[in-house]
């Protein structure tokens, strides 16, 4: 199988993760790509803990993330790719646009700068520009907190 | 200990404010437990409740699951606190039992607290 869903979500490996979208998509890897949870034990062990051992869990950096994304789209697993940001996910689509070609927003939250889309969702404008000019480029990009709810498209989140 | 405990219960949606007044109610005591919320926030905007919650105080934080984003957000900024111990799995029992104990040391109280956590649970 592949990276069969391309997630941005800033609580990072949390319940809908493991057990919205995991147990729904029979996902059994998990690529959590963030460069300082990367370098931070105490942290992936707790992130770990929140994951069922039959799932294999990986913390790499944006920069590693870049170079074996092509073996994770054919080690035979069904993986979900993470990120916490949209700057981060953008880089990994334009590293590799046929791994990187859906792109879902599942949570990204309030800050100073950004606006609400929806409830779960919070973007500053550049956020957007970022993801609209990804979408031009042949990203089908959705929000959708969970697979229960409906998939909302990125234009009608201007 | 001088200053009495705070216990600050760090939950998902709307447990913690739940747990909070369901406490007050059993106990008769209020203004001991303040609740945080992780509903709308990012990883950083939840520590910042968290930290704003402990405000430098001697406290026991009380968290709802043993993984994922609340217990990140309380152990990324307070693990290295000598005075501020976590405890997970919270539950009423644990809450109510920890109310009356605050003059405890915050390792002393987080122990006793948890314990009368374990102990509510069973299958009568």
């Amino acid at each position: 199988m592949s990276i069969v869903l391309c997630r941005i979500d800033d609580r990072l490996i949390h319940g809908q993760v493991v057990i919205g979208w995991g147990r729904a998509m029979a996902i059994d890897l998990i690529i959590l790509v963030d460069d300082q949870v990367a370098t931070s034990d105490w942290e992936q062990e707790l992130y770990r803990m929140a994951v069922a051992p039959e799932i294999e869990v990986r913390f790499v950096t944006l920069a590693d993330a870049a170079l074996h994304m092509a073996d994770w789209q054919s080690n035979g697993k069904r993986g979900l790719m993470l990120t916490g940001d949209v700057e981060t996910m953008a880089t990994l689509r334009t590293s590799n646009p046929e791994v990187v070609q859906r792109i879902n927003l599942g949570g990204i939250h309030h800050r100073p700068g950004r606006r609400e889309r929806l409830p779960f969702l919070y973007l500053t404008d550049q956020e957007l520009r970022s993801l609209q000019l990804l979408e031009a480029g042949g990203a089908i990009i959705t929000a959708q907190d969970l697979p229960t709810t409906p998939p909302v498209a990125l234009k009608s989140l201007a | 200990m001088s200053e009495e405990l705070r216990g600050v219960v760090v939950c998902h949606g709307p447990l913690a404010a739940a747990l909070v007044q369901s406490a007050e109610q059993i106990s008769g005591l209020s203004g001991a437990l303040i609740a945080v919320s992780n509903t709308g926030c990012d990883r950083e905007a939840l520590e910042d409740r968290v930290i704003a919650a402990v405000n430098g105080h001697p406290a026991v934080v009380f968290v709802d699951l043993p993984s994922g984003s609340c217990l990140v957000a309380v152990l990324k900024r307070l693990r290295s606190e000598q005075l501020v111990k976590v405890v997970t799995g919270v539950n009423l029992a644990m809450l109510v039992d920890f109310v009356f104990h605050r003059s405890l040391s915050p390792a002393e109280a987080a122990g006793r607290a948890a314990a009368a956590g374990e102990k509510s649970i069973k299958v009568p």
